[in-house]
């Protein structure tokens, strides 16, 4: 089967039936696609990595919090260890920046102490207690109250939408099809073994279906009678930095954790960013990422415990995630209503980190139901590179420009993106349909004037590489258009009403 | 990779741009560039075409296109060099340009003199930190406007519009004309940032209401806006418990300030002005890079776009002068500060006088809008100058020519606006010309 992406039809059956296009989705579609095997995903949205993927901490964690044991603490050191594996050749921007869990007090100190020992209980490699000095050196900007730290050299940051574009890219380079715009609408089960994926563009017959649907995967649970867990969604808000003040700070710092949650952290990110957040607010509507006035007030209060002096003039969005949390560990294994259907549910923090490793760990599981597996000689396991402009030397941008005049076009002037690299965007196998797509992938409008230049050239360039007039370009969901004509709007119309 | 030379160069050709590279060619710059990331010059003019520029500068009313054209008409008639779709990757101290486009791929000119000329860009949202959700339909009010007037797309039927900045204020009318339904405008400040003759002939001519005091607190919607929720602010802006409503719109166009566009500057090392966030620089409009001059929106923001020309004109001649020897020694640079009522000035400082020159013009905002009041002139801490203003708004810019002879050897200069003893006969307030 050859791959591809894109909201066409479905086929009539599959071999095994992965819904949902998050980073687990894809890493699970991308670990399947070294088989023999028809692998069909399915995802709602225009674009992968559009629900808790495209908002989240982008951290790799050590994997010193979880307890031992639990499939947590298990996948997040494996994970942790396949993304410096993998990464470079999936096109996945990586940084292994280090972290630090940073303690205030003497109480303090003796939680990280014991942070460091069930590290040590999970695998984690090189954990270290830090004196004050210690910190301050690696840390200038820091509280001068710190007491100490806990150093975790395995802790990095990652782009976690090129984590999820790089496993889809390579699923669909080895014959994944993933169905967009495409929603789940029944799971036939017949003596209690799934039969077929019923969706909004018709049945696909299958007999294995891993359920990786992040927030809406007790809802999928529930369409096989499966009422074994529930997604309770927690929300967690950030405010992101202009990369002018990126010097702030050099590692992911953690205050040392209460029992709720990891607090509220300050962080680099791979692009050079930094980010405070995020809290953790339960509620009830599983795509409710409003920011709040007194969410942002309180990020701002909390990573000041750590980094008195925060450059809030230079904040450049604010924004909103949604964790998928089922309890206290991750909802992994088999149905216990429905032979067929496998749960990847419940993916919260570490989850993006987890990500490759439930990917492997699903092909176990799936291989104990009943799943026949050969493996696939052609199976490429990497991307071909993109060039990314802003980071080369001048000789070789001058090189690409001969080679490609639109790499000498700057659309997006922040980042200093090119055309040629939003083209080669939309054109990728994965490629981008939206405004936030384009984004997500190179960067164009993610800087400081947050698209208000490039947004425009953008929606046209989409527009000619898509072949779709601009009335038809979207920003993010399936229904987020973003501008009429004249003549929708003489006719009363409204946005696409 | 080509490499050539030039005397002058300006980065960016909007308004800014080119009447610096004419005041450089007029003044002896034999090779002047201006380079341009669009595809034609004129900068922001092209997308404002409403009335109301250049009454000063050519003593009429023409839309943004006319005034630009008149540069571009200019320029034409002139040899001085225009590079199109070309975007300048870095500027470097010494005058060393690296920059790209399709059709020339990368170029590196050396140049005698430099004027930055990159205009400004669009608060944004996030800048702001107003809380909600992310949906379509939320746009800069400037990135509206290039879309309506330049694309021929609409941004939505029913609007709100949050701040009251200019720009925000001429698409209120212009998404009027459209078609769309202009709820409101929506003001934090207790006044509003816009020109007095946009807030009549954009909201009060076609009955929109300004609502001052009143933040936007959340935007709603998850494909599209749906709408957002606002409330009234105290005097400390801090929201008001209770006076919060909710109004339903599909777009949200923002105007709440222009941002100087810094970035190669600030990569180069530039000193700049917080308060403006522009560079700093001397009456000659040169900034702290030598032969690195500045001039327009990424100078200071400013009201009209006369003034940008005039100012443009000032750095023009000033890198003309540098490229060829004549711009006399800094000397030892005298600090210029906005005091009392004031926000901001351009300059910041002074260098040496050239010989000759009687007044030197300087460029304020006004820190609180005020009435009558006096603008004062203090030359090391002794009033030197004073002169009326019979209003005073943030929006506006106020403008002061000061006679060399008040300056003498002043080494602190500060300006303050305070308010005026007695009542200041209208007649009196007619503004001064240079």
């Amino acid at each position: 089967m050859a791959g591809s992406f894109g909201a066409g039809p479905v086929p009539d059956s599959a071999d095994v039936v992965v819904i949902g296009g998050g980073v687990v989705g894809c890493a699970i579609a991308r670990a399947l696609s070294r088989f023999d095997l028809s692998v069909l995903m399915i995802e709602r949205s225009p674009d992968v990595a559009t629900g808790t993927s495209k908002a989240n901490s982008g951290i790799l964690h050590a994997g010193f919090d979880a307890e031992p044991g639990t499939w947590k603490a298990r996948l997040n050191v494996q994970g942790a260890r396949l993304y410096a594996e993998l990464s470079e050749g999936l096109g996945i921007p990586r940084k292994a920046t280090g972290s630090l869990v940073v303690a205030k007090d003497a109480a303090q100190m003796e939680t990280v102490a014991d942070l460091r020992h069930r590290g040590i209980d999970n695998g984690v490699p090189g954990l270290e207690i830090w004196s004050r000095e210690q910190v301050l050196a690696h840390e200038p900007n820091i509280s001068p109250d710190v007491a100490g730290a806990l150093w975790a050299p395995t802790g990095a940051i990652v782009c976690p939408f090129l984590a999820t574009v790089g496993f889809a890219e390579n699923a669909i380079r080895n014959g994944v099809r993933i169905v967009t715009e495409c929603a789940v609408t029944g799971l036939d089960v017949a003596d209690r073994q799934v039969v077929a994926v019923q969706t909004t563009r018709g049945r696909v017959a299958t007999r294995f279906v891993v359920n990786a649907a992040g927030l809406h995967s007790g809802e999928i649970a529930r369409l096989a009678g499966d009422d074994s867990f529930t997604i309770k969604p927690r929300r967690g808000e950030y405010i992101l930095f202009d990369r002018s003040v990126g010097q702030l700070v050099n590692t992911v710092l953690f205050p040392t954790p209460d029992k709720v949650s990891k607090g509220i952290l300050v962080s680099p990110t791979v692009h050079g960013n930094v980010f405070i957040g995020p809290d953790a607010t339960e509620i009830d509507d599983p795509e409710d990422r409003e920011t709040t006035a007194g969410g942002l007030a309180g990020i701002i209060a909390g990573a000041r415990r750590i980094m008195p002096t925060l450059p809030l003039g230079t904040a450049i969005t604010e924004f909103a995630g949604l964790r998928a949390a089922a309890g206290k560990d991750f909802v992994i294994g088999p149905s216990p209503a429905a032979r067929g259907l496998v749960h990847a549910a419940g993916i919260q923090s570490p989850g993006l980190t987890s990500a490759p490793a439930i990917g492997e760990v699903m092909v176990e599981v799936l291989q104990d139901v009943g799943l026949r597996l050969r493996s696939k000689a052609s199976f490429v396991p990497v991307n071909p590179a993109k060039p990314r402009f802003h980071e080369m030397d001048r000789t070789t941008q001058a090189e690409l420009i001969a080679a490609d005049p639109l790499f000498g076009r700057v659309i997006c002037r922040c980042e200093t993106i090119t055309e040629a690299e939003i083209v080669a965007a939309i054109l990728a196998p994965c490629g981008a349909r939206t405004v936030d797509g384009v984004k997500r992938r190179v960067r164009a409008g993610a800087g400081r004037c947050q698209g208000g230049f490039c947004g425009p050239r953008v929606t046209a360039i989409l527009a000619r590489e898509l072949g779709i007039p601009v009335t038809a370009v979207r920003k993010d969901s399936a229904d987020s258009w973003l501008f009429l004509s004249r003549a929708d709007l003489e006719a009363g119309e409204g946005v696409h009403a | 990779m080509r490499e050539l030379s030039y005397d002058v160069v300006t980065i960016g050709g909007g308004p800014a741009g080119m009447a610096a590279a004419l005041a450089a060619r007029e003044n002896g710059a034999e090779r002047v560039l201006i380079i341009e990331r669009d595809r034609e010059l004129g900068g922001i003019l092209q997308q404002c075409i409403h009335n109301g520029f250049g009454l000063r500068r050519f003593e009429e009313e023409l839309t943004g296109p006319g005034y630009a054209h008149r540069y571009i008409d200019m320029v034409k008639a002139t040899d001085i060099d225009v590079w199109l779709d070309t975007t300048v990757l870095a500027a470097e101290p010494g005058g060393v340009i690296t920059s790209v486009s399709p059709h020339a791929g990368m170029t590196v000119v050396r140049a005698k003199s430099v004027v930055y000329s990159m205009g400004c860009r669009e608060r944004t949202r996030g800048a702001i930190r107003t809380p909600g959700s992310r949906p379509a339909g939320v746009f800069t009010a400037g990135a509206a406007q290039r879309m309506v007037n330049m694309e021929g797309y609409l941004p939505g039927k029913d609007v709100v519009i949050v701040g009251s900045g200019d720009i925000g204020l001429i698409m209120a009318r212009r998404m009027t004309f459209e078609g769309a339904k202009v709820k409101a405008v929506f003001e934090i400040m207790p006044y509003s940032n816009g020109l007095t003759r946009n807030i009549v002939q954009c909201l009060e001519d076609f009955g929109i209401p300004l609502y001052l005091g009143h933040s936007v607190t959340a935007i709603h919607g998850k494909d599209r806006v749906t709408g957002v929720t606002v409330s009234k602010v105290n005097d400390r802006l801090e929201v008001i418990d209770g006076t919060a409503f909710d109004v339903s719109c599909d777009c949200v166009l923002l105007s709440v300030g222009l941002i100087p566009e810094n970035e190669l500057g600030r990569a180069a090392g530039l000193a700049l002005d917080p308060v403006t966030s522009g560079a700093q620089v001397d009456q000659f409009r040169q900034t702290s890079i030598p032969g690195f001059f500045a001039a327009g929106n990424v100078l200071h923001v400013h009201d009209l776009v006369d003034w940008v020309s005039e100012e443009a004109a000032i750095a023009g001649r000033s890198a003309a002068r540098h490229a060829s020897g004549e711009l006399p020694a800094a000397g030892p640079e005298r600090s210029v500060t906005a005091g009392e009522g004031l926000r901001t000035v351009v300059p910041q400082r002074l260098s040496a006088f050239e010989p000759g020159k009687m007044s030197t013009r300087f460029y304020f905002r006004a820190a609180k809008p005020m009435g009558a009041s006096l603008l004062q002139f203090w030359a090391d801490g002794v009033l030197a100058f004073e002169r009326k203003l019979r209003v005073v708004k943030p929006s506006e810019m106020i403008v002061a020519d000061i006679p060399v002879r008040k300056i003498g050897d002043a080494q602190t200069l500060e300006f303050r606006v305070v308010p005026a003893p007695e009542k200041i006969e209208a007649e009196d307030a007619i503004e001064e010309e240079a």
